[in-house]
């Protein structure tokens, strides 16, 4: 059985329900003919991919969601052989270049110019290039970016490209140049109860009791996190009332463990068993940065005003490190260790603040 | 959609009526192509604004005795276009693909692969304008140097083995091929082929010759500017003349749908034009949307470009300042984490903060900006870096009101 997330995945442009304006937007774009190359940037959740699949329809009808996956094998310049898979249609191509990690470069290079020479095949097309979609662009290396950019130029009559990305930081300056930058802002809260009451009455559950509006409160903005908070709630209870919990995700729960126990008690032992806590929670694949952030913010309301600032700051200092460090466990422990000591600081009157 | 077709259908009648010179095909590909490339210099004298490296090049056309070159300067101002337009000018169409050779970063170029590429393509024979009173007919026209041109384009992607290998590769070729580096950042490359080689530097456009050619494309387009939409235009995009085409591409887009809406696609005046004038350029006037009566906006500009609204700063702004009512923290946090959802880009986020605090808020003492400038510098960095945006902006934000608070 799908999920609710991608059961009622709106298909066309028209039935997108919030952001009308940006629906124009790319409509007007489609129908133009000289549609430009794409950046399309927003948090996680905004509904980005749902979006731009809506447009490649628009673009070229209902033939772009006859989907076929493939994988194909590229060689290096060190003759390593990289697996790497596509998703494509007649018309279009889905890439996500940072599965091959540094090798990224290689697939940009020879696959995008593969693309860009052959012409497209249904000559009933209603355009004359096809459509490379590239999914976190922002996590492309340099090299694949720059490799990136004569291709975007010269092929441009054959090929555009639709990169999709959380944040635009890390796009090379020229790469921005050539793009239209696209801001997918994510939907509101109100919003979000809208989308959350919709498919509710579609798949006949059982709403009311203002679930829907605890939910969109708390799923940050994230309308994928909301539906699938929302679906698990309904799995778990048959009846639904205004007490009936809805229990975060395993690991943030485990990191709100953390927090209190390192409010609990500042001492060496203690770092010793929020790291065991840490190594679970990296082994089991969360980022070093979502931990980060989650552990910051679960700290914030268990601490005085004045200390907040710090507590940010030293947690972005960390988040830097890690970014750019290569253990990094080790910046975690650091932070919190940095965190206790600011904590004991502060209920000892600042006096250990002196051997700084 | 029903107005797509309606100018395909046009469009095919258009290219029929124009049954002498030219193939069908032509113009309609050229129409579909984005605007940055349709008018991508095809001369030397269609660069804006880099009036010196002009005057240089154009000199070398007379004199056909060329040095290797370096271009450098950001992005879309015209390097690449003008390498183009000077192998085109130097060589003519029938020589230019076999005189020249474009190697990009989207070409494998590591050390052996470019000395090989390079050692065949200077090998290869010169070839030869045709003989007799045609190719005198030629040479009148492109000068036809006798020797190659290599261009090593984003030359600042290339490692430092690899440029270093180049040195010797340039010295053993030096007679019969010339190099044209291209790149962002003169810096990267290293000093024994920097120095080989005449500099030019592509500066960033200024408004007049920028905001000249922008409303030049306005006119051959028929969109029509509301007052001040070039001057923003130019603003946001930072003196990248290919990002303002862009974003005036799209506005245009733009208004034509709602123009397209209101009146049903009436696009018959314009195929006069289309019929008249066998030039290309002309032909493709007949955009798919254009010809509307409503002007493009400042405030669809901004919208295209990401400025966030100056009313979002200014809340941002006042959220930072120390006052009675609730916490700092509480305050800025929420600003943050509303701007984030909003997705506003991180980067145009400092601009627009930097611009507004450092520069225009003159409540702010000498001594508090001095403190406030080293938090931006911190947070650029490690924006680069790919930090976390959404701490790093509330980092900053934190600590400007912290500096704020401090009287
Ligand atoms: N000086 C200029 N005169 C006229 N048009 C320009 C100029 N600079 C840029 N453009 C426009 O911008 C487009 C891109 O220019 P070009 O490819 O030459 O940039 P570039 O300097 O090579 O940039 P990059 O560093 O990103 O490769 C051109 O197609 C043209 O439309
Ligand atoms: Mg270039």
């Amino acid at each position: 059985m799908a999920l609710l997330v991608d059961k009622h995945r709106p298909r066309s442009l028209d039935a997108l329900s919030y952001h009308p304006e940006l629906s124009d937007r790319l409509r007007a774009l489609a129908a133009s003919g000289d549609f430009p190359h794409l950046l399309i940037y927003g948090p996680s959740g905004a509904g980005k991919k749902t979006r731009i699949s809506a447009t490649l329809k628009a673009l070229f009808g209902p033939g772009v969601e006859k989907i076929k996956i493939d994988s194909r094998v590229f060689q290096t310049t060190s003759n390593r052989k990289l697996e790497f898979t596509l998703v494509s249609s007649n018309y279009h191509l889905e890439i996500t270049p940072s599965d091959v990690g540094n090798y990224d470069r290689v697939v940009i290079q020879d696959l995008l110019k593969e693309v860009a020479q052959t012409q497209q095949v249904d000559l009933s097309a209603k355009q004359r290039f096809k459509v490379v979609v590239i999914n976190e662009a922002d996590h492309l290396t340099r090299d694949a970016q720059a490799a990136l950019r004569r291709t975007m130029e010269k092929y441009s009559p054959n090929l555009r490209l639709i990169l999709l990305a959380n944040s635009t930081s890390n796009i090379i300056a020229p790469i921005r140049s050539r793009c239209l930058l696209v801001r997918v802002a994510a939907p509101t809260v109100e919003e979000i109860e809208g989308v959350l009451k919709l498919v509710g009455e579609k798949e006949g559950l059982k709403g009311g009791a203002g679930l829907e509006s605890r939910v969109a409160r708390d799923c940050g903005r994230n309308l994928r996190r909301a539906l699938l908070m929302y679906e698990a709630v309904h799995a778990q209870n048959d009846q639904i009332s205004e007490k009936t919990p809805i229990p975060p995700p395993d690991w943030e729960a485990l990191i709100e463990v953390i927090a209190k126990e390192m409010i609990e008690e500042r001492s060496p032992a203690r770092i010793l068993q929020v790291r065991a806590k840490l190594y679970d929670l990296l082994t089991h694949c969360i980022p070093a940065t979502t931990i980060l952030k989650t552990l910051t913010f679960k700290l914030m309301p268990k601490i005085d005003d004045s200390l907040k600032a710090d507590v940010v700051k030293w947690s972005a200092f960390y988040e830097h490190r890690i970014r750019n460090g290569s253990k990094v466990i080790f910046h975690l422990e650091a932070f919190v260790a940095k965190f206790m000591r600011l904590y004991e600081g502060h209920f000892m009157g600042m006096d250990l603040d002196f051997d700084d | 959609m029903a107005n797509f077709f309606d100018i395909r259908a046009r469009q095919k009648e258009a290219a029929a009526a124009a049954t002498s010179s030219k193939t069908p095909a032509q113009p309609e590909n050229n129409r579909l192509q984005p605007w940055v490339e349709k008018y991508r210099p095809k001369s030397l004298d269609d660069v804006t604004a880099q009036d010196h490296t002009v005057t240089v090049l154009r000199r070398t056309l007379q004199s056909a005795n060329l040095p290797h070159m370096l271009f450098y300067g950001p992005p879309g101002t015209g390097k690449t276009s003008t390498v183009l337009a000077l192998a085109k000018q130097l060589y003519g169409p029938e020589l230019i693909k076999t005189r020249v050779l474009e190697l990009n970063a989207s070409d494998e170029r590591g050390i052996s692969i470019v000395r090989e590429k390079v050692k065949d393509f200077a090998r290869m024979q010169l070839s030869n304008p045709p003989s007799g009173p045609a190719g005198e007919e030629y040479r009148k026209k492109y000068p036809c140097p006798p020797y190659k041109i290599i261009v090593l384009d984003e030359a600042d992607s290339m490692t430092q083995d690899a440029q270093s290998a180049l040195r010797r590769t340039m010295e053993t070729y030096s007679k019969i091929t010339r190099f044209c580096l291209v790149c962002n950042y003169v810096t990267r490359i290293i000093d024994p082929l920097a120095s080989r080689c005449s500099k030019f530097r592509f500066k960033s456009l200024d408004e007049g010759n920028a905001g000249k050619r922008l409303e030049e494309i306005a006119k051959l387009e028929d969109v029509k500017l509301e007052d001040g939409v070039v001057n923003t235009l130019l603003r946001c995009s930072e003196g990248d003349l290919r990002k303002a085409i862009t974003f005036l591409q799209s506005a245009a887009r733009l208004v034509g749908a709602v123009q397209g809406k209101s009146d049903g696609g009436d696009k018959k005046r314009k195929r006069k034009t289309v019929e008249d004038d066998e030039d290309e350029d002309a032909m493709d006037v007949d955009g798919a949307s254009n010809g509307s009566d409503v002007a493009i906006t400042i405030q669809s500009v901004e919208e295209i470009a990401g400025v966030i609204p100056t009313p979002t700063i200014e809340g941002l702004i006042t959220a930072m300042q120390p006052s009675s009512k609730g916490t700092v923290y509480g305050r800025v946090s929420k600003a943050v984490e509303d701007l984030v959802a909003e997705g506003w880009s991180a980067s145009t986020l400092t601009t627009q903060l930097y611009d507004q605090i450092v520069i225009r808020d003159e409540s702010i003492g000498d001594w508090q900006k001095s403190r406030i400038v080293l938090c931006f510098s911190e947070t650029d960095k490690r924006l680069v870096d790919g930090s976390d945006e959404h701490l790093t902006i509330l980092d900053l934000c934190l600590q400007i009101a912290g500096v704020l608070g401090q009287k």
